[in-house]
């Protein structure tokens, strides 16, 4: 479904990306783990066209991304939701995910995917008048999933979703992603939760220093020695 | 002395209707300003100056061409409208990134090309419609129907734009970009066109104080200086970007400057209306309802 080939991408005069080479197959749940800079994030932004690759192809379904404006890159079916999740504070949770179904597309079907959503996560619907900035982290993690889903996307990209919350919550936001993964979704996440994340991925990639260094299968990576020894502490 | 009471209190009450009446017009002014400057976080210094452009057309097509006053209007708006779009793409849009003392000083520009245009093209005469609305008798009081239709025109104005913007995906987009710039792509929003689209919406609102102004004020190159700056202190004394704001100070703007009208000039009403900005500036410095981040 996603093919990354030697992508490499920064910032300025700063390179994030080094020649990185990452595959998602539709139906599949993807990792990526790695430490803080490691360019987990970058590897999000370079794949919904929030920045640009320097060198590399990005193709989703056969469609070069890199060649699509980054505002019709949803429209391919990509939904990202970002790094501490970016709602607007300032508009009802309502507004926030008509938003998620800005596109023509999703504009068509916007009271059929507010059901979806309301259905996933119930909380919100009681919310949905609520300014999105005033609720728990928890509830806005929700809202920012909920409106990536209005766009009816076939790939979600997840980043760090448990980061900011209570260890209860970031339970709750795991479980969410095994039943957003059970709906048939394809999943790409990175996250810094090693143990928890490994848990819900079918694969998972080793992101260090903007290089690829690692990937397998959940349970090869659990056995991994670089990956126990430098994020398992066991 | 009762019936110097009874005088002075329908001088005041009609003073004070006065007031919310004219409060209207500089509202749906103060709106269009406050809405491009907290969408796209530029202020156009020559906001007034469109509105002048507006009046010119709308005279032009109702005394010259002699097309009737309500068709008028629509075409007015529409070209403003026209106008804001064209002021963004060729002005604004390339100079997004500058400093904003280059925006400023950029519109700026644009107020003074467009003073001499419209001098170099129409002259320096006074011009107006030739239209004389009646006056309306409510009791002791007069009211002048071009203020009555004007107050109702701004509000239907502004009830129109706040639908737009609380009901459309163009709208909501509309008040969500200052919120969040970067992240508009993810949602599938292209922002130069919502930039374009709110230009377009802030002359379109230009067009129509312009229809509402001519029927009371002659038109000229200079006239947006008249109204240009107290919409600007309007903006900032209601916080700049914030559209709640500017509403009400509007309307406050507009009672001081009806009932300090009345116990003397209309001049000593701007006298107090800016004394008043002033010492607000002092108090209140981000404004009255200061801009929540």
């Amino acid at each position: 479904m996603l093919e990354l080939r030697g992508v490499n991408a920064g910032y300025g005069t700063f390179q994030a990306l080094f020649d990185v080479n990452l595959d998602v197959k539709a139906g599949e749940a993807v990792g990526v783990i790695g430490p803080n800079g490691a360019g987990k994030t970058t590897l999000m932004r370079i794949i919904s066209g929030l920045i640009r690759p320097s060198r590399g192809s990005i193709t989703m379904e056969g469609v070069d991304v890199v060649a699509t404006p980054p505002h019709k890159i949803v429209s391919l079916g990509i939904a990202h939701v970002p790094e501490n999740r970016r709602l607007f504070p300032q508009l009802t949770v309502d507004d926030n995910l008509k938003m998620g179904a800005f596109m023509k597309e999703a504009r068509d079907h916007y009271a059929e995917r507010l059901e979806v959503v309301f259905d996933l996560f119930p909380r919100l619907k009681e919310r949905r008048h609520q300014m999105a900035g005033t609720m728990s982290g928890g509830e806005q993690q929700m809202c920012a999933i909920g409106r990536a889903l209005m766009s009816n996307p076939k790939l979600l990209l997840l980043d760090e979703p448990s980061a900011g919350l209570a260890p209860v919550v970031v339970q709750q936001v795991f479980e969410l992603v095994k039943r957003i993964r059970a709906s048939g979704l394809t999943v790409l996440i990175v996250e810094q939760n090693v143990q928890q994340v490994l848990k819900v991925v079918d694969r998972a990639y080793l992101i260090e220093a903007g290089t690829i260094r690692a990937s397998g299968t959940s349970a090869e990576m659990l056995a991994s020695d670089t990956v126990k020894e430098a994020y398992l502490g066991v | 002395m009762q019936t110097f009471l009874d005088i002075f209190d329908i001088y005041l009450l009609e003073a004070v209707i006065n007031g919310i009446l004219l409060g209207g017009v500089l509202a749906l002014l103060a709106l269009g300003l406050n809405l491009i400057f907290g969408v796209i976080d530029v202020t156009w210094i020559c906001y007034a100056e469109l509105v002048m452009l507006g009046m010119y057309a709308m005279y032009f097509m109702v005394q010259y061409y002699g097309v009737s006053y309500f068709v008028a209007a629509p075409f007015t708006i529409l070209l403003v409208a026209v106008l804001g779009a064209a002021l963004h793409y060729l002005v604004i849009a390339p100079l997004l990134t500058a400093p904003p003392i280059n925006q400023l000083l950029a519109t700026g520009g644009v107020l003074f090309v467009l003073q001499s245009f419209a001098t170099v093209a129409f002259g320096i005469d006074f011009r107006n419609l030739g239209i004389r609305l009646p006056v309306l008798a409510f009791g002791d009081m007069n009211f002048s129907y071009a203020r009555l239709l004007s107050f109702v025109a701004a509000l239907v104005g502004m009830v129109a734009v706040y639908l737009f913007m609380t009901r459309t995906f163009t709208g909501t987009a509309i008040r969500a970009i200052s919120q969040d710039r970067q992240i508009m792509a993810l949602m599938g929003v292209d922002t130069k066109r919502i930039y374009l689209i709110t230009s377009a919406l802030g002359g379109a609102l230009a067009g129509l104080a312009a229809c509402l102004l001519v029927l009371q004020y002659d038109v000229h190159p200079f006239v947006g200086l008249s109204f240009g700056p107290i919409t600007f202190l309007i903006c900032v004394l209601g916080g700049l970007g914030n559209f709640i704001g500017g509403f009400i100070a509007a309307f406050l703007f507009a009672e001081i400057i009806s009932l300090g009208g009345l116990f003397s000039d209309l001049e000593w009403g701007y006298v107090l209306a800016f004394a008043f900005f002033i010492v607000m500036m002092f108090i209140r410095p981000a404004g009255l309802l200061a801009r929540r981040r």
